[in-house]
């Protein structure tokens, strides 16, 4: 049974999803337990992968006992099990916490949220665990298309900012295409072991650089790279919350995710870092991106549209990381995967509380919130604070990492633009922390009896948020047994 | 330079059309005309995998004759059939074109039944 885990832990999402609609036309009740049932079922079984990677190495499965080329294989080494290990846990946390809101967002069609939410997880968790190139491309179009239907399900807007990502996000998937293409041409694979095993001898060739340049390009546009970001923030924006709290923190990390996997394990550092210029773009790219989503961040008044700014230089933290490339650099992007995954979660959950709270995703009606909300605001601020990148919290450790990484690869604009964002960083919440404790006001008026009653948010949505919150500080202190145990066996040999 | 177009006509042709739909896609005010460029656009990758599935020299499909009953045992000449696996990979795409597609179009019809226009500026417009 336990040999059969790294199938299942696809199938059981997709299965559930399949029967979700049953269930809901039948008792629309139950879809809720159902699909924490099936996100729980999968949490155990990455937890239980993990530690058997840890234990005992790299685990191959071969689907319907074809064996590769020829047929599709699952491959999960380190990192791809920490990626299923992100994936499941914030799919379980996401779905608990939607319980309430989903209600009052979109009433009425619960019964295919959840289905496309289970969907997605599904295409995220596939995206990760496969071992084959074109496979991969049917997992990034199940989570694409589940994702555009989510967030086309938003407030007012939706739809256009959903139509907009997918134009977007089938120019992405089919340069993916392309590149998998033009890979098979000069190979005759689509096997990722197999490919690296024989591309090597190809490298001086035309079609290869070509399928490079189509795989990252695709892959920038679904990771929101900077200059081709646009369709991020609205869409994140106006996407139901449990949507965004659900796609914001995985998509663009699962992209990445790939990224890696193309850049060292597709193909070998000697092309990807010796013979293409392809890093100093990416630190470029990595830095355009840090400065231009601090600054567009400090120009919003709308919270949820500020954290979409934050997420668009987050990534710009681990492009650019990337493109610095040496194995300090590298381990700092892979914790901060995990790292930015948990942070932009409880950041999204903290925003659907207060919308579910106040209505508004507006930072002036955020006033007197710590008084009213003083649960949900400590998560926040712990959150806040790992964003900035304050120890003991996670945030901290990978950005020591990456600058670490810059320093040694004496980067210095990608260690300023890092200190810069982390300087914007504390800019934008201290700003937020003002307007909730009422500060501003407070001086001169002397309305301090005024009292404030705590109207906290249901527990259903507070208990993931503060699991979320001191998951952020867990993988602080813990940094050290995670690095040792699981993203050192993951960086790649440079 | 005649020569080269000539002899890998289908490949230029694949770039025509994908260009032509990236054009409709970026160019396009009109969002079901955005999402026929689209099509075009997924389209030409079609047509691109096919085109390197062919092979010269009178190569065929590939359903190997005799290969049941007393003939068995005879080789299979490789170069004498079309490579399938590119067809099959399309298929696979061709579904998920279908998927997006479909997905593509029920979100315009929400815009619509929403702004009752179609054209992208005069929804922003009403967005605003």
């Amino acid at each position: 049974m336990t040999d059969q885990f790294p199938v299942l832990i696809v199938i059981i999402p997709l299965i559930f999803a399949l029967i979700t609609p049953l269930l809901g036309w039948w008792r629309e009740k139950l879809c809720y337990p159902w699909v924490i049932l099936s996100l729980a079922l999968c949490m155990l079984c990455s937890i239980f992968i993990l530690g058997k990677v840890i234990d005992t190495g790299v685990i191959h499965y071969y689907l319907g006992n074809w064996m590769p080329p020829w047929g599709i294989e699952y491959v999960i080494d380190h990192l791809n099990a920490m990626m299923l290990v992100i994936i499941s846990t914030t799919g379980l946390i996401v779905a608990v916490y939607s319980k309430k809101n989903i209600k009052q967002e979109i009433d009425g069609s619960i019964v295919y949220f959840y289905t496309l939410f289970l969907l997605q997880v599904a295409g995220f968790l596939g995206i990760v665990i496969t071992g084959d190139m074109f496979n991969l491309y049917v997992f990034l179009e199940i989570t694409s298309l589940a994702g555009y239907a989510l967030i086309a399900a938003g407030e007012d807007g939706a739809p256009f900012a959903s139509f907009r990502y997918i134009i977007m996000g089938t120019i992405g998937a089919c340069f993916y295409l392309l590149g998998v293409g033009y890979l098979y041409i000069a190979t005759g694979s689509l096997n990722i072991a197999d490919l690296a095993r024989l591309l090597p001898d190809l490298y001086g060739s035309k079609v290869i650089l070509v399928a490079f340049a189509f795989f990252f390009t695709g892959v920038a546009i679904k990771m929101a790279l900077f200059p081709l970001h646009f369709w991020l923030p609205d869409a994140y924006t106006k996407a139901p919350s449990a949507a965004s709290a659900l796609i914001a923190p995985l998509m663009t990390k699962v992209a990445v995710y790939v990224m890696l996997r193309i850049m060292f394990t597709v193909f070998k550092p000697s092309l990807s870092i010796d013979m293409l210029p392809v890093t100093d773009i990416m630190i470029w790219l990595g830095i355009a991106a840090i400065v231009a989503g601090a600054v567009m961040a400090l120009a919003q008044t709308d919270f949820k549209r500020m954290l979409c700014y934050i997420v668009v230089a987050e990534i710009g933290y681990m492009v650019g990381g990337t493109g610095i490339a040496n194995s300090i650099a590298i381990k700092g992007v892979i914790l901060h995967i995990l790292n930015d995954a948990i942070m932009t979660l409880g950041m999204f959950l903290v925003a659907g509380i207060i919308y579910y709270q106040t209505k508004s995703h507006n930072l002036t009606d955020f006033k007197d919130l710590f008084k009213k909300m003083p649960f949900t605001m400590a998560a926040f601020v712990i959150t806040a604070l790992s964003i900035i990148g304050v120890p003991p919290t996670c945030g901290f450790f990978s950005k020591w990492y990456l600058i670490q990484g810059a320093i040694i690869a004496n980067c210095w604009a990608f260690v300023a633009a890092l200190l810069f964002s982390s300087l914007i960083n504390i800019i934008l919440f201290f700003r937020i922390f003002e307007i909730g404790y009422g500060f501003s006001e407070a001086d001169g008026h002397e309305h301090g009896h005024e009292k404030v009653l705590i109207s906290e948010a249901p527990m259903s949505m507070l208990i993931p948020t503060i699991i979320t919150a001191v998951g952020i500080m867990l993988i602080g202190i813990y940094n050290q047994p995670i690095l040792n145990n699981i993203i050192q066996f993951a960086v790649p040999k440079l | 330079m005649l020569d080269i177009i000539i002899a890998k006509y289908n490949y230029w042709i694949y770039i025509i059309l994908m260009m032509i739909g990236f054009y409709a896609m970026i160019g396009k005010k009109n969002l079901i005309k955005k999402i026929i460029g689209m099509n075009i656009f997924q389209t030409a990758i079609i047509l691109f995998y096919i085109s390197t599935a062919y092979k010269k020299g009178g190569a065929t499909l590939p359903i190997i004759e005799h290969g049941h009953g007393e003939h068995v045992s005879h080789a299979i000449e490789v170069s004498s059939y079309l490579n399938p696996l590119p067809h099959v990979l399309m298929l696979t795409a061709i579904v998920v074109m279908v998927a997006t597609l479909g997905v593509a179009l029920a979100i315009v019809l929400k815009m619509y039944r929403r702004y009752n226009t179609l054209e992208e500026d005069e929804i922003l417009k009403a967005i605003k």
